[in-house]
């Protein structure tokens, strides 16, 4: 062993992006040829695709349509009112950036997305609302930050109170014509507009419905218990489908003579019901993961039962299902396209009238793609808060 | 102590949730037995059950109508030309229009009605149970619908049957010309058998191309793997929207089946069927008398023949007769129009849903629409 040899200095490799694609593209014969093939494929598929987006599809579909994928029938001069709410939400949206979103720096930029909207092919009017919303937003956020610690309550409570306001705002207050705000017939709802409605009212009701019945089913009382298991498993042993179709074709058939009960309405029962039962089942998933010393701990501390679950079973068991509990939340907003089946023009079901217009016949892509795009970025922007809330609350880490 | 309190609480919250839902609990049960999306279940249930009906009797229908202030009528809001939404929200088709006239008979305001969008399923349970007035959706006239399903037709509206549809530059006119031909057919319906019994009856051989669903039918005829595809014209209309190039292609003008298509009415209520009827009638009538929207007024002033004058409500008492008011009809034609105008709207050569009248047309020109006479 030669103990004078030099040393030689380390290999440096200088990464430039020759040196990085001949490493990982095309290191042998069969990489270089995948290489080809794939972007072959990616081009082709590309291209296609692109080449239809701005050039084959007639979008003017959509730009005509508009008003009726968003909000259905609604009388136009009274959608001022759904603005409004709109610009409540904003309004609380940029609240709660501003309290609980204080690291991230860019979650501000979301408030800009009404303003952007504006940019495309919009009506004066609806213009002029969609800044509107921006600036509505961008106050809430401004005021968020300058007390967030003293607004916290109250814009908790906002959002409380926010789901009757909306309901209220979108219905109206009294049947006469002639008055402030009249009242506008679930008939005429449709679109996007009932698409969240239904939405928001399933999750809405079926949170503490599926929280008593899964606390139901861990009851130690038996009649309680087999209400609760007897409901949950008949329930998810039916399609929802089939739970929308009882609620339209076989309710009316039971109602004594002269009774109806609206046919949004009995949706939103038949939602509610539906997602309790899954619920349940997925906070007792929570619940059963709570180790047996909190709940010792708790009885040494005194606590009542009601308050253990309250204080502490319940908050921990909910912060550790929330992946689960945005997943069932997601479903559900897919979920309520089914009512289109049952006759209701929600945003399938508009889409589907849209379709049917002699004006626009055979234009099935662009309208379904359309509302797939709607679908997806609401879908995903409510599995992107909650990845923030995960993240503000710690889980998986703590 | 402890524990009692626990139970208490825990069913004071059951106690709650009960009610919550307890109105609306009853509904999932049942619903194991029935989880088929089919029209006949329906049709089975609303048979053997008990059934609760909306109180009808004669005069019941007209005056609940009139104190709600609006017409409730069921229609299609997916069928190009018979049910549709514009993009203004307004809801348009001749099932929708027929909705309009009634409404203009008895308010004399076309715009008093409410349109309730049912699928086919839910429809003659909407219409039972009293949810709409009057069914205008597409249906057809049969006699099981006419009698279990406690519905009576008023009168035929649109005289649908089996149709044929070709490519406009195949130069195919009628059906001798697809002498030779292959002709998409969805085999185990009736249509496949009407097809086979009209083409031997006209002595024309051809080559039927069948498939198992209505999907892979139409989706063959795209492709060109045949010369003609055939089903009934509506459908052919609505198919037609669906392809690549929906103004290439055409419907010819032949018949090869029955399905005549017209509103439905409850049983029980004969004011209300002879209102909708003789609905039907002006229309029928205001095409026939050469009475349109734009000439009524003229012809109002002038009229001299009889049956025009009582028509219009100038002599006699026609309007009062049915339990509407004397210018019922004046104000069907004035508002709506007659038969033509509105097929022309919905289904005329200008536009792009274009059936060719064939049976839908008066009786003096060789068609079936007949009215009996206003006296």
């Amino acid at each position: 062993m030669a103990i004078n040899e030099p040393v030689l200095p380390p290999i440096t490799e200088r990464s430039n992006i020759l040196s990085w694609m001949r490493k990982n593209l095309f290191g042998s014969w069969y990489d270089a040829l995948l290489t080809i093939l794939g972007a072959w494929i990616v081009y082709w598929a590309l291209s296609g695709l692109l080449r239809w987006v701005f050039v084959t599809a007639e979008w003017e579909v959509i730009v005509v349509n508009m008003r009726l994928l968003m909000i259905g029938q609604y009388p136009l001069e009274q959608a001022w009112r759904l603005w409004l709410w709109l610009g409540l939400l904003v309004f609380l949206s940029g609240n709660s950036l501003a309290i609980w979103a204080r690291q991230s720096k860019y979650a501000v930029l979301l408030l800009l997305a009404p303003a952007l909207l504006s940019l495309f092919q919009v009506g004066a009017g609806q213009r002029g609302w969609l800044i509107g919303l921006t600036v509505t937003g961008l106050v809430g956020w401004g005021i968020g930050r300058i007390k967030p610690e003293v607004l916290k309550r109250s814009v908790i409570a906002g959002w409380v109170i926010s789901l009757p306001v909306i309901i209220l705002l979108t219905r109206g207050l009294s049947e006469s014509e002639t008055s402030f705000m009249p009242e506008v017939r679930t008939n005429l709802w449709g679109g996007l507009l009932l698409t969240f409605l239904l939405t928001v009212v399933g999750i809405m009701f079926s949170f503490p419905i599926g929280v008593l019945l899964a606390l139901g089913r861990r009851s130690e009382l038996p009649i309680i218990r087999w209400f609760s298991v007897g409901y949950i498993e008949l329930v998810r042993g039916v399609p929802l489908i089939s739970i929308l179709f009882m609620a339209q074709l076989m309710l009316p058939l039971f109602l004594p003579d002269g009774w109806t009960v609206d046919r949004v309405i009995r949706a939103m029962v038949g939602i509610t019901l539906f997602s309790a039962a899954y619920l349940a089942e997925n906070v007792r998933g929570g619940l059963q993961a709570i180790p047996k010393g909190q709940f010792e701990a708790a009885e040494a501390l005194g606590l009542s039962g009601a308050q253990t679950m309250i204080f502490i079973i319940l908050p921990q068991a909910l912060r550790l299902i929330i992946p689960i509990l945005v997943g069932q939340f997601i479903g559900v907003f897919k979920d309520t396209s089914l009512v289109a089946i049952v006759g209701l023009l929600d945003l399938v079901g508009i889409a589907r009238t849209v379709l049917a217009q002699p004006a626009f016949l055979g234009l099935q892509r662009e309208v379904y793609v359309f509302i797939s795009l709607i679908f997806w970025v609401l879908s995903y922007g409510m599995s992107y808060l909650s990845q923030r809330l995960e993240e503000r609350l710690g889980v998986g880490i703590r | 102590m402890r524990k009692t309190y626990t139970i208490l609480s825990l069913l004071v919250l059951f106690a709650l949730a009960l009610a919550a839902c307890g109105t609306a609990a009853p509904a999932p049960a049942p619903s194991g037995e029935t989880v088929t999306v089919k029209e006949t279940v329906v049709v089975e249930v609303t048979s053997s059950a008990p059934v609760v009906v909306a109180p009808t009797g004669y005069g019941v229908t007209l005056k609940t109508v009139m104190e709600r202030g609006n017409l409730i009528c069921g229609v299609n809001s997916q069928v190009p030309g018979f049910g549709f939404v514009d993009a203004n929200g307004n809801f348009a088709g001749i099932d929708v229009d027929y909705c309009r006239a009634l409404a203009a008979a008895i308010f004399g305001d076309p715009t008093k009605v409410e349109f309730r969008p049912v699928t086919a399923a839910e429809r003659f349970t909407a219409l039972q149970s009293g949810e709409i007035d009057i069914l205008s959706r597409n249906t057809t006239w049969s006699l099981v619908r006419d009698t279990e399903l406690g519905g009576n037709f008023v009168h035929t509206t649109f005289y649908d049957g089996q149709g044929m549809m070709v490519p406009k530059d195949s130069g195919i006119k009628t059906l001798q010309d697809l002498e030779g031909g292959t002709i998409c057919v969805q085999t185990g319906t009736t249509t496949e058998l009407n097809l086979a019994d009209v083409m031997a009856s006209l002595n024309v051989t051809y080559t039927p191309a069948v498939f198992e669903d209505a999907d892979s039918t139409f989706a063959a005829y795209s492709e060109g793997r045949c010369d003609a595809v055939t089903t009934d014209k509506s459908g052919l209309v609505s198919r037609r929207s669906v392809l690549a190039d929906p103004a290439a292609h055409e419907i010819l003008d032949v018949t090869m089946s029955k399905e005549p298509l017209g509103p439905m009415v409850r049983h029980g209520d004969d004011q209300w069927f002879d209102i909708a009827q003789w609905t039907v009638f002006t229309l029928f009538s205001g095409e026939e008398f050469g009475i349109t929207s734009a000439n009524v007024d003229d012809i109002r002033a002038n009229a001299t023949a009889p049956e025009v004058r009582r028509m219009l409500g100038l002599e006699g008492d026609l309007g009062l007769k049915l339990g509407l008011t004397n210018d019922w009809a004046y104000n069907i034609i004035k508002l709506v129009g007659n038969y033509e105008e509105v097929y022309n709207r919905n289904l005329g050569p200008d536009t792009p849903t274009y059936i060719p009248r064939g049976y839908n047309s008066l009786y003096t020109d060789g068609g079936l629409l007949y009215s009996p006479p206003f006296r």
